[in-house]
C-alpha cells in the first residue's frame, strides 16, 4: 500500500503489521492449531504533533496495535518505521534508544501502578531504566532525577509532597496522572495511549483529556490515542482510524468522519453512540447491526466487516477491499467505493 | 410536585420516601444514600445518573433491601410498593415481590449467570420459583422470552452454558429472566456499561421496546449522559449519596440548574458539535462519603460557591414542572421572591 505524500513528515509509520497469537493444543508435544489474528494487516502513518485516535469495539485490535508498536510484543510481521528506524528488524540496542521516545499511558490506573513501589520510584523508574543502559543524554544525578520527579508531578497537577506515598493513597484520577507523569519522564516523541480515561468518571475524565491536551501542546508531543468512545475520540484526534476484527475500515480526518462517514461500519459506530441531548437522541435514525463481532480466530478471505454489513454485496463475500483513497486525508476500505 | 395537563402524567407505582443507607466501616459511617426522594409512575422511565461511589446502585439494592447486613443498614425511610411499603415487609412477602414484582438486571452480564448451569436450568428455576407451572411449561415459556429478547434458535440454544454466548448475547439472556415473570418494575443496573457500543445500541433498544410492549416501569442506573437522554423520561441526579436534581429529561438538558448538573453535562465531549479549545471541567475529586459535614457536598468543587455552602445543606426548591433541585442559588433566590 503506498503512503501519504503529505508536506508534513510522518513520525511514525506502520506498514502492513500483522500481530497473530498462536493457539496450541497438546500438553507436552505441542502444536499449533490456529492463530488469534488480533492484527491482520495495518498500515498507517502519524505525524509529528499530531494525534491519531484509534477507535473500535473490543477486541478489534486496537490495544494490540499500540503494544506492537512499541515492541511489547513482537510482530508476526511488518515493520514499524520510527524516526527512520524499523522497530521489528533493528538490532536491540538501536531498537532500545529509538523505543526511549515511544512511551505508553495504560488504561487501568489501579492495574498499571506497581502498588508496593512509590510515586516517585514510579515516575523515576524509565529514567533510572535508561541510565542503567548508559542511553541517557545528559548524565543524570541522583539529584537531577529528584528535581525531575518533583517537575513532573507538579506538571500533571500533583502535589509534590506526596511523592513518597503508594498508590492505593491516590484516587483514580491521580493515578491516571502519575501514570502520565512517567509517560513524560523520557521527554519522549510519541505517547501512546491505551484507553486513559476509559475507566474514569465523568468529571474527572475531562480533567484528563485537558491535560493531555495542554502537555501536547506544552511538549509537542504526538499521541496514538486509543478510546472505544467515539466522542472522545473526535474530541482529542486529528485523525481518526476505525478498527474492525484487526482491520483498518476507514481513517479521515476527525472532523470530516462524523460529518461524512464512509464505510458502513463508521456510519453505524456513530449512529450507535449516544450523545446527550434528548431533543436530538429522540430524533435520530439509528442503524443498529445485528449480531456480535465474529472471532477473530479463522483467516477470512472476504471483507472482515461481511457477516454485519448491511450493506453486503456478492463481492464482498469473496474478495478483500484495499483502502481507496478517497480525498487527500480520507481512505476507505469498502467494495461500496470502487 | 406540580403537572401541567398536557403532559403525560403516570399513576405513582413506587414511591421512595427520604430513604437512608448506612454503612458501618472501621473508618467510620458511609452515608452511601441519604435522604432520597423519588416516585415512579406506571410505564415510565427513570434515570438515576451519577459517578461511581454516588449512591445509585445502593438506592435500588435498598429497594430490593438486597443490601449486604452487616455492614450495611437501611437506616430510615420507606419505599411504597402497591401501598405497602417494602422496608416492614416480613421475607417471605418479600420473597414474592422480588421477581415477580420488581426484578432486576446486574451491570455485568458475566457473573450474574451461573457458570455450571445450563441456560435452561437458570431459566427454569427462576420462572418456578415465581409461577406455578409445570417444568414444561416452564422451559417453553424460557424459549418463549429469549425469541422474545432477539436470541437465534433459542430452542437450541436454550440448553447452552453460559460461557457459549458472548457479552452482548449473555446481557439478553439476563433481560429474557427479569422479565420472564412480568415484573411492574425493572431495575436495570449499568445494564450496557460492559458492552460495545453497538451492542449498547441493541440492548437499549429491546428494554425500550419490552417496556413498551408490556407496559413495564423502568428503573435505569447509569453514568453514561448520551443514554439517559434517549431512554428516560424523568431523570435523578445523585452526588454523594442525594439527589442534587431531578426534572423531565429535556428540562434537566436544555435548563440544567444545579451546577454540578450543569459541569456534568458540559464535560462530556459531543460528537455532534464542533469543538474548540477545551473541555469544561469540575475541578477535584468527588467526596470521600465517611462523616460527610453537614454542608453542600459539592461546595469545594464548585464553581459558583457562596459562604453558605460551606456551613448547610441547601433544602430542595420546586422550580416548577417537577423540576427539583437542591442549591442554595435557588433557594435564595426563591425566598427572596416570596418575601
Amino acid at each position: 500500500m503506498s503512503n501519504t505524500t503529505s508536506v508534513k513528515k510522518p513520525l511514525l509509520e506502520v506498514v502492513d503489521l500483522k500481530q497473530h497469537f498462536p493457539i496450541e493444543s497438546g500438553f507436552i508435544l505441542k502444536r499449533q492449531v490456529g492463530a488469534v489474528r488480533a492484527v491482520d494487516g495495518i498500515s498507517f502513518t502519524v505525524n509529528e504533533g499530531e494525534t491519531l485516535g484509534i477507535v473500535g469495539e473490543s477486541g478489534c485490535g486496537k490495544s494490540t496495535t499500540v503494544r506492537s508498536i512499541s515492541q511489547l510484543y513482537k510482530p508476526t510481521s511488518g515493520s514499524v518505521i520510527f524516526d527512520g528506524i524499523d522497530l521489528v528488524n533493528a538490532p536491540r540496542e538501536q531498537m532500545l534508544d529509538a523505543r526511549k521516545n515511544i512511551q505508553m499511558i495504560f488504561q487501568d490506573p489501579y492495574a498499571s501502578l506497581d502498588p508496593r513501589m512509590t510515586v516517585r520510584t514510579i515516575i523515576a523508574e524509565p529514567l533510572e531504566i535508561y541510565k542503567k543502559r548508559g542511553m541517557l543524554d545528559a548524565s543524570y544525578t541522583k539529584q537531577a532525577i529528584e528535581t525531575r520527579v518533583e517537575d513532573l508531578m507538579e506538571r500533571v497537577g500533583l502535589n509534590k509532597a506526596f511523592k513518597n506515598r503508594y498508590p492505593h493513597e491516590f484516587s483514580g484520577g491521580q493515578r491516571q496522572r502519575i501514570g502520565i507523569a512517567r509517560a513524560l519522564a523520557l521527554n519522549p516523541k510519541i505517547i501512546l495511549a491505551d484507553e486513559p480515561v476509559s475507566a474514569l468518571d465523568v468529571s474527572i475524565q475531562s480533567q484528563i483529556l485537558n491535560l493531555l491536551h495542554d502537555l501536547q501542546k506544552e511538549f509537542g508531543l504526538t499521541y496514538v490515542f486509543i478510546a472505544h468512545d467515539l466522542a472522545v475520540i473526535e474530541y482529542i484526534s486529528t485523525r481518526v482510524a476505525v478498527m474492525y476484527l484487526g482491520k483498518i475500515m476507514e481513517i479521515s480526518r476527525s472532523s470530516d468522519l462524523y460529518k461524512n462517514p464512509l464505510h458502513p461500519y463508521t456510519k453505524a459506530l456513530l449512529s450507535a453512540a449516544p450523545i446527550p441531548d434528548p431533543e436530538i437522541e429522540r430524533k435520530r435514525q439509528r442503524i443498529i447491526l445485528t449480531g456480535d463481532v465474529p472471532s477473530p480466530n479463522k483467516e477470512r478471505f472476504g471483507c472482515y466487516f461481511y457477516d454485519r454489513c448491511p450493506n453486503r454485496m456478492e463481492k464482498c463475500k469473496t474478495n478483500i477491499p484495499p483502502m481507496k483513497r478517497m480525498d487527500e486525508h480520507h481512505e476507505v476500505a469498502c467494495w461500496l467505493y470502487e | 410536585m406540580t403537572k401541567q395537563p398536557s403532559q403525560t402524567s403516570y399513576d405513582t407505582l413506587l414511591e421512595v420516601k427520604d430513604l437512608k443507607t448506612y454503612f458501618k466501616t472501621d473508618a467510620g459511617i458511609v452515608k452511601a444514600v441519604d435522604g432520597i426522594s423519588f416516585t415512579l409512575g406506571k410505564g415510565e422511565t427513570l434515570g438515576i445518573v451519577g459517578e461511581s461511589g454516588s449512591g445509585k446502585s445502593v438506592t435500588n439494592l435498598s429497594i430490593m433491601r438486597l443490601i449486604p447486613s452487616p455492614p450495611g443498614r437501611i437506616v430510615g425511610g420507606e419505599v411504597v410498593f402497591e401501598g405497602s411499603d417494602i422496608l416492614k415487609l416480613p421475607e417471605s412477602t418479600l420473597r414474592h415481590i422480588r421477581g415477580n414484582e420488581i426484578s432486576m438486571i446486574f451491570q455485568d452480564p458475566m457473573t450474574s449467570l451461573n457458570p455450571f448451569l445450563k441456560i435452561s436450568t437458570q431459566m427454569i428455576e427462576t420462572i418456578r420459583l415465581h409461577q406455578d407451572i409445570s417444568r414444561k411449561d416452564a422451559l417453553k415459556k424460557s424459549i418463549d422470552m429469549l425469541k422474545l429478547v432477539g436470541i437465534p434458535a433459542a430452542e437450541e440454544r436454550v440448553h447452552n452454558y453460559p460461557h457459549q454466548f458472548s457479552g452482548g448475547m449473555r446481557q439478553r439472556v439476563m433481560i429474557a429472566m427479569a422479565l420472564s415473570c412480568e415484573a411492574k418494575i425493572l431495575i436495570a443496573d449499568e445494564p450496557t456499561t460492559a458492552l460495545d457500543v453497538t451492542i449498547q445500541a441493541q440492548i437499549l433498544e429491546l428494554i425500550k421496546e419490552l417496556a413498551d410492549k408490556l407496559n413495564t416501569a423502568v428503573i435505569l442506573i447509569t453514568h453514561d449522559l448520551g443514554v439517559v437522554a434517549g431512554m428516560c423520561d424523568t431523570v435523578c441526579v445523585m452526588y454523594a449519596g442525594k439527589i442534587v436534581e431531578k426534572a423531565k429529561t429535556e428540562e434537566l438538558y436544555s435548563n440544567p440548574s444545579h451546577p454540578y448538573t450543569f459541569g456534568l453535562i458540559q464535560s462530556v465531549p459531543r460528537l455532534d458539535k464542533a469543538h474548540d479549545g477545551k473541555l469544561f471541567s469540575i475541578e477535584g475529586q468527588p467526596p470521600n462519603v465517611i462523616d460527610l459535614p453537614p454542608c453542600c457536598p459539592f461546595h469545594p468543587r464548585c464553581h459558583k460557591v457562596m459562604n453558605i455552602c460551606r456551613t448547610q445543606y441547601p433544602p430542595t426548591t420546586d422550580l416548577g414542572n417537577g423540576h427539583e433541585v437542591s442549591c442554595w442559588l435557588f433557594s435564595n433566590h426563591k425566598e427572596r421572591s416570596h418575601e
